[in-house]
């Protein structure tokens, strides 16, 4: 009787351990924590050019994190970027003439916006649009941009003898 | 010329065949999984055999795989000065491929081989055939208990042993080559996706891998010859056959869900 009850003890430890992994992948390695706490207000931003963001790029103002990039669409009309960002509604005071703007985290990193604030007393809320946006910095534009003022004079400084 | 035409025939036809009778196998297998509701005990003692006893080889070789992946992606990564995002190599290696394909390979050497190589002992000493002489259905009383035990040990397996992977990483990054602990686990939690790697990765995957590993196992001692010939052939069929379909079926399941189109 013993033995029978130290194998089904065995095996419970067993069942409890694998699902003790499972819930430790879930909450400990993935990004399931900020899963279903979606309930920020959301905010459009209008660009030019998204370069290469993507949906679940974080959203941050002064470098800190305060929400995410919940969608991205292109108005047919007007043939922009539309990019829907959902932001923690700790952050509810934001001036609602804020900028956005399309950075880079490091030389190769990811795209992200960065929010600069305003200075209006109003708040973003849900739905608002910002108004004031900065494309991202295409690196092939930023070149041909360089080359075609190194074409058209503009000689780099005489050296002093 | 007749006889040769009719071997070229049985090449053919015999796989099919087998084919055939592995599908009839497994539904039979599925039919009798019901009775387990009646017998659990049955159940629970299978998965001592299959899952318990494969702890240790699951726990020891998470954790050298892991420990293995924080070198290299160190050694590598130091160039770049991008050591902050070992932490994602390792969980993603881990999480999306090693941990499930791995853990599979290990189970069938560890477990598959002794599901085949018993089922066929008892297919040799006529077990089997007695049990069904007293209208015991050896479906029942045999084969479901391993398989549905298989199927639940697999991907338990899975976990643990990508757990464990990724704690022999950070072992191996953080407390032996000093890359920030912080940096580790928060790349690790921006890159990781529940559901596009967890879910798809170790469990989905590993269901896939439990099922096909038990199938292809208990298959092959079902249909040994029962001789002591034809069940070291079974089994070693049983490992062949079993790392085959794994790593076919992880390139078909890693086509189908992170391919790009």
């Amino acid at each position: 009787m013993a033995k029978k009850n130290n194998l089904e003890l065995a095996v419970g430890l067993f069942v409890v351990l694998g699902l003790a992994a499972l819930f430790l992948l879930a909450l400990k390695v993935s990004d399931i924590a900020s899963i279903g706490e979606d309930k920020g207000y959301r905010v459009t931003a209008r660009f030019e050019n998204i370069g290469g963001l993507k949906v679940r790029a974080p959203v941050t103002l002064g470098g800190v994190r305060i929400g995410r990039v919940v969608g991205i669409d292109l108005d047919p009309q007007r043939y922009e970027a539309v990019v829907i960002l959902s932001i923690d509604p700790r952050y509810d005071h934001l001036p609602e003439d804020s900028s956005a703007s399309i950075l880079t985290s490091g030389l190769l990193g990811e795209q992200y916006v960065g929010l600069e604030p305003g200075g209006m007393d109003s708040a973003l809320k849900n739905g608002s649009t910002l108004k004031l946006t900065q494309s991202a910095l295409v690196l092939e534009k930023l070149i041909g941009r360089m080359l075609t003022n190194a074409v058209s004079g503009d000689p780099p400084p005489a050296k002093t003898p | 010329m007749i006889a040769a035409l009719t071997r070229l025939g049985q090449s053919v036809l015999d796989p099919l065949a087998r084919l055939g009778r592995a599908n009839l196998f497994f539904l039979r297998l599925l039919g009798a999984l019901s009775f387990l509701l009646q017998r659990p005990g049955l159940l629970v003692k299978q998965l001592h055999t299959v899952g318990v006893l494969s702890l240790p080889i699951i726990l020891v070789s998470g954790l050298f795989v892991g420990m293995v992946l924080g070198l290299q992606g160190y050694a590598n990564l130091v160039d770049f000065g991008a050591t902050s995002s070992l932490g994602t190599v390792v969980a993603l290696s881990l999480i999306r491929e090693l941990g499930p394909v791995l853990t599979a390979l290990l189970y069938a050497g560890r477990a598959g081989s002794a599901l085949t190589a018993g089922i066929g002992l008892m297919k040799a000493t006529e077990q089997l055939a007695s049990m069904q002489m007293m209208a015991v259905d050896p479906f029942q009383r045999v084969l479901a208990p391993r398989f549905l035990a298989g199927f639940i040990a697999v991907p338990l397996l899975t976990g643990i042993f990508t757990a464990v992977g990724i704690l022999g990483g950070y072992l191996v990054a953080v407390v032996q080559l000093g890359v920030d602990g912080g940096a580790f686990w928060a790349q690790m939690q921006a890159k990781v996706h529940f559901f596009t790697d967890v879910v798809n990765g170790v469990v989905f995957k590993s269901l896939a891998f439990g099922v096909a590993a038990n199938w292809i196992a208990l298959f092959e001692g079902y249909e040994a010859q029962p001789t002591s010939e034809g069940i070291s052939l079974a089994t070693t069929r049983t490992v062949v056959s079993t790392s085959l379909a794994v790593l076919g079926l992880d390139f078909l399941l890693t086509a189908l869900m992170f391919g790009v189109w």
